[in-house]
């Protein structure tokens, strides 16, 4: 707990400027009827930001006044907390060091001495000509950029001895420095330079949208297991073979059978995991719904498939847009290595891969696959590792 | 490593606008209006699934919480956002604030329909002004484009206040958070009831981090499954860890939850100073948990349950990293003044036990002390933790207690220093 008391010496009189009031107007209407209570904190600091940089008796006893609250409440929360300087600060600057032990590490405790060489000896005094006054402030939430200091309403990051001074020397011109870091960081990005976020497609907008496929897919499959289970006649002697459990509707169960889903019941189970018998149900139950489903396009055909890579260099699948590392290897499985196997494709074959590959109904097409192939094939090779997305 | 394309704060460091033009197209505000009319309780179950547990730093799992709000209530409910980022160490919410709001409003929608709210505040630690002041122009961009607001283009009245603080740590705690937002001194609440039930103008509330309600609207459009898949069983997802202290280059940083702690510091921030035989110590979850070894360091993940085993926690995972230079006794001490200065004074083994602490390790620091004097000072550390109404009391506790269990010998080795130099001088 922080023990602080009250100036000896208060201004007489403290009244907000009409700005500050029709503002502090704005802010008490934020909160519901009745609940004015909660603007004392903004209001508060509106008055100690209108009278210098501390909150004068007079101000908590006109901001009470104004919300209706016992002057007791607010002088509690003048005292409370510790943002509020109850005493007079440097007309210039007050400069508020970080001394918590992320900054005290790099070096917080330097930067405390160089105010009191050219400021104060002790905290809250001011210096001779009362432009300049310093604390020392428990973290500030910068420790990235440790040490540091605010003045104001900046902070003035990365610092040195040499660089505070430099700060402090730029508030007595009246030419304070440009906030944030003084060595030339961007915020919290590493010294030398971003370690992440280098990809560049995720900011030319082509990740927008890219959420869909996922309902798009999955309401398909659904779709389609909905039809089955509606229509009896379309099911075929395996399917009375193999009998769902009926605590899980086939809907649930073909979405479940969503892309990677069923790896994951495997993986890690969601509740109660699949035993490795309802596991392969719900794989026959998804094989016998792609059929149905496929039976509108053309009769499906098997594509050329490799056994392994030619040369033992296979292609990175992965550099086809809307194709992931998992879905590589799962064509990696299947057969396909290279991008001219696909440049190659029939809708036959298009069919025939849908098929194999349960919940992909529609993919190969909309994201071009083909297309892409083609242009791969020829050694074309796209800026990101994600690929290139096809344009509409 | 994390994949680029796995990450969600894709303006972490400010490179690129922070404005709704730049948000939108790097993905903010994409099919939100789609997941909203998927219902309440679809987006709580997607948020449940996704096994996101809460970045404040407890953990709890995020959907749970949702969905203890009670449905059918005559009252006003409210989600209060926890953006009074005070732990030493962290500085993670700062950078979703001034550099990828929109993520933060989207989310605060988004939750706020799960949970039927209609008014969210957002609290903002006071000394962050600058951060205060990019957040209100996002909401206002997103007033103006009628994405939140009443008769917004997604069909769920919501209005997003921020609310500010003035310098006082304990607000950052959840009930301390509802007091000062009535107007009053921050002092924890006794729970129960909990906020859940009688919260904020004593209505259903619900507090979460910045971080959580950020993450939710990615999460919802690359699904549960996707953010299930990163990261270990039971801590998953990915997390902005922020690395201080001594190493080449501190930064904030997003990966994958459960990343080894030598492999964060070394790809993101260039190694300990010294490389990484000279560390000396590691707090990995911010000031409040105990510090670990190098010995420890080695080896562990950064996740809840690694951590946990361990007797500290992944916290906020504010990393300070400290190497053989440092004073151990000096910047635990430092740890203590911190909660001295910070304890709100309402309950007395905190009030008392912070300070007394805090004396007590400054002579320690000198090794002006007996040794029967550290457990003794163990002791005292037992009686706060656990004695008061908030964790405060715990989390002044335990950066002590793991100096006394981990570095136990430096303490004995300066008393016995301090007394052969006393000693001397008295022969003379």
């Amino acid at each position: 707990m922080a023990v602080r008391r009250l100036h000896p010496e208060q201004p007489a009189h403290f009244s907000f400027s009409a700005d500050n009031r029709a503002w502090a107007e704005q802010q008490i209407a934020k909160y519901p009827a009745g609940k004015q209570a909660s603007a004392i904190l903004p209001l508060l600091w509106r008055a100690q930001e209108q009278s210098g940089g501390w909150l004068p008796e007079p101000a908590i006893r006109a901001v009470c006044d104004q919300l209706g609250m016992a002057y007791i409440r607010g002088l509690e929360i003048a005292t409370f907390y510790t943002m509020f300087q109850l005493a007079p600060v440097g007309r210039k600057a007050h400069v508020q060091v970080c001394g918590t032990t992320p900054c005290m590490l790099r070096g917080a405790r330097a930067l405390v001495e160089v105010c009191q060489r050219r400021i104060a000896e002790h905290a809250h005094d001011l210096n001779g000509d009362g432009s300049l006054s310093w604390e020392e402030v428990e973290c500030l939430g910068n420790c990235a950029n440790a040490p540091m200091v605010q003045i104001d309403k900046d902070t003035f990051e990365d610092l040195t001895p040499a660089l505070l001074e430099r700060v402090i020397d730029g508030f007595v011109m009246g030419t304070p420095p440009p906030a944030g870091s003084q060595i030339g960081r961007t915020a919290s990005c590493p010294e030398d330079g971003p370690t992440t976020l280098l990809e560049s497609s995720l900011y030319d907008g082509s990740t927008v949208g890219a959420w869909r496929k996922r309902f798009e897919e999955t309401e398909a499959v659904a779709a389609a297991a909905v039809t089955v289970a509606a229509a009896p006649a379309a099911a075929t002697p395996v399917a009375d073979a193999v009998r769902v459990p009926p605590a899980i509707l086939p809907a649930a169960l073909a979405a479940m059978a969503n892309a990677g889903l069923v790896k994951e019941l495997e993986a890690r189970g969601t509740g109660t995991p699949l035993s490795p018998d309802d596991l392969q149900r719900l794989k026959l139950e998804v094989s016998r719904i792609q059929p149905v489903q496929n039976s509108a396009d053309a009769a499906p055909l098997k594509p050329e498939l490799l056994t392994e890579p030619r040369d033992g260099k296979p292609d990175d699948l992965g550099l086809i847009w809307g194709v992931a590392d998992k879905l590589a290897d799962k064509l990696n499985a299947m057969g396909i290595w290279h991008f001219d196997q696909i440049a190659k494709w029939t809708p036959a074959h298009v069919a025939w891969f849908e098929a194999e590959m349960a919940g992909f109904k529609g993919r190969v097409t909309r994201d071009k696959w083909i297309e892409q192939c083609e242009k791969l094939a020829t050694g074309w090779r796209p800026t990101s590792d994600a690929g290139e997305r096809p344009k509409e | 490593m994390l994949a680029d394309r796995d990450r969600i704060f894709r303006n972490l460091y400010g490179f690129h606008d922070a404005g709704l033009k730049g948000a939108m197209q790097r993905g903010a505000w994409d099919g939100t209006k789609f997941f909203i009319d998927k219902g309440h309780d679809w987006i709580i179950d997607e948020v449940k699934k996704s096994g996101l547990r809460g970045r404040g730093g407890a953990g709890f799992p995020t959907g749970l919480k949702w969905s203890f709000m009670p449905k059918n209530d005559p009252r006003p409910s409210y989600l209060v956002i926890n953006a009074d980022e005070s732990e030493p160490g962290s500085c993670k919410d700062r950078e979703i604030l001034r550099h990828d709001p929109h993520l933060l409003i989207e989310g605060a929608l988004l939750a706020s329909f799960a949970m039927r709210v209609h008014t969210s505040y957002i609290y903002v630690r006071g000394e962050y002004i600058r951060e205060r002041e990019a957040l209100q122009r996002a909401i206002d961009e997103a007033y103006a484009a009628k994405l939140i607001g009443r008769n917004n283009v997604h069909g769920w009245d919501f209005d997003l206040v921020v609310h500010h603080g003035a310098g006082a740590y304990i607000c950052g705690e959840e009930t301390a958070m509802l007091e000062s937002l009535e107007g009053k001194k921050g002092q924890p609440r006794l729970k129960p009831p909990f906020p859940a039930n009688v919260g904020l103008y004593g209505a259903p509330t619900t507090v979460n981090n910045v971080e959580s309600i950020a993450v939710a609207g990615d999460i919802l459009r690359r699904g549960a499954d996707w953010f299930a898949g990163l990261g270990l069983p039971n801590n998953t997802g990915t997390k902005l860890f922020q690395i201080s202290g001594h190493v080449a280059r501190p930064c904030v940083v997003e990966e994958e939850m459960g990343i080894p702690l030598r492999e964060l510091i070394d790809k993101h921030c260039g190694g300990v100073t010294g490389g990484w035989d000279n560390l000396l110590a590691v707090i990995p979850g911010g000031s409040s948990v105990r510090c670990i070894t190098a010995e420890q360091a080695t080896g562990v993940t950064m996740d809840f349950d690694a951590l946990g085993k361990l007797g500290s926690g992944l916290g906020t995972a504010a990393v300070i990293v400290m190497d053989k230079s440092t004073d151990i006794i000096g910047a635990i001490r430092r740890l203590a003044y911190f909660y001295k200065h910070e304890s709100c004074g309402q309950c007395t083994p905190c009030r008392e036990g912070t300070g007394w602490m805090w004396r007590v390790l400054e002579r320690m620091e000198r090794g002006e002390a007996e040794k029967r004097e550290i457990d003794l000072l163990f002791e005292v550390t037992k009686q706060v933790e656990g004695h008061t109404i908030c964790a405060l009391g715990d989390a002044a506790a335990w950066p002590v207690q793991g100096l006394i269990k981990n570095f136990r010998p430096v303490i004995e080795a300066r008393i016995d220093q301090y007394q052969a130099r006393h000693s001397k001088v008295a022969a003379e």
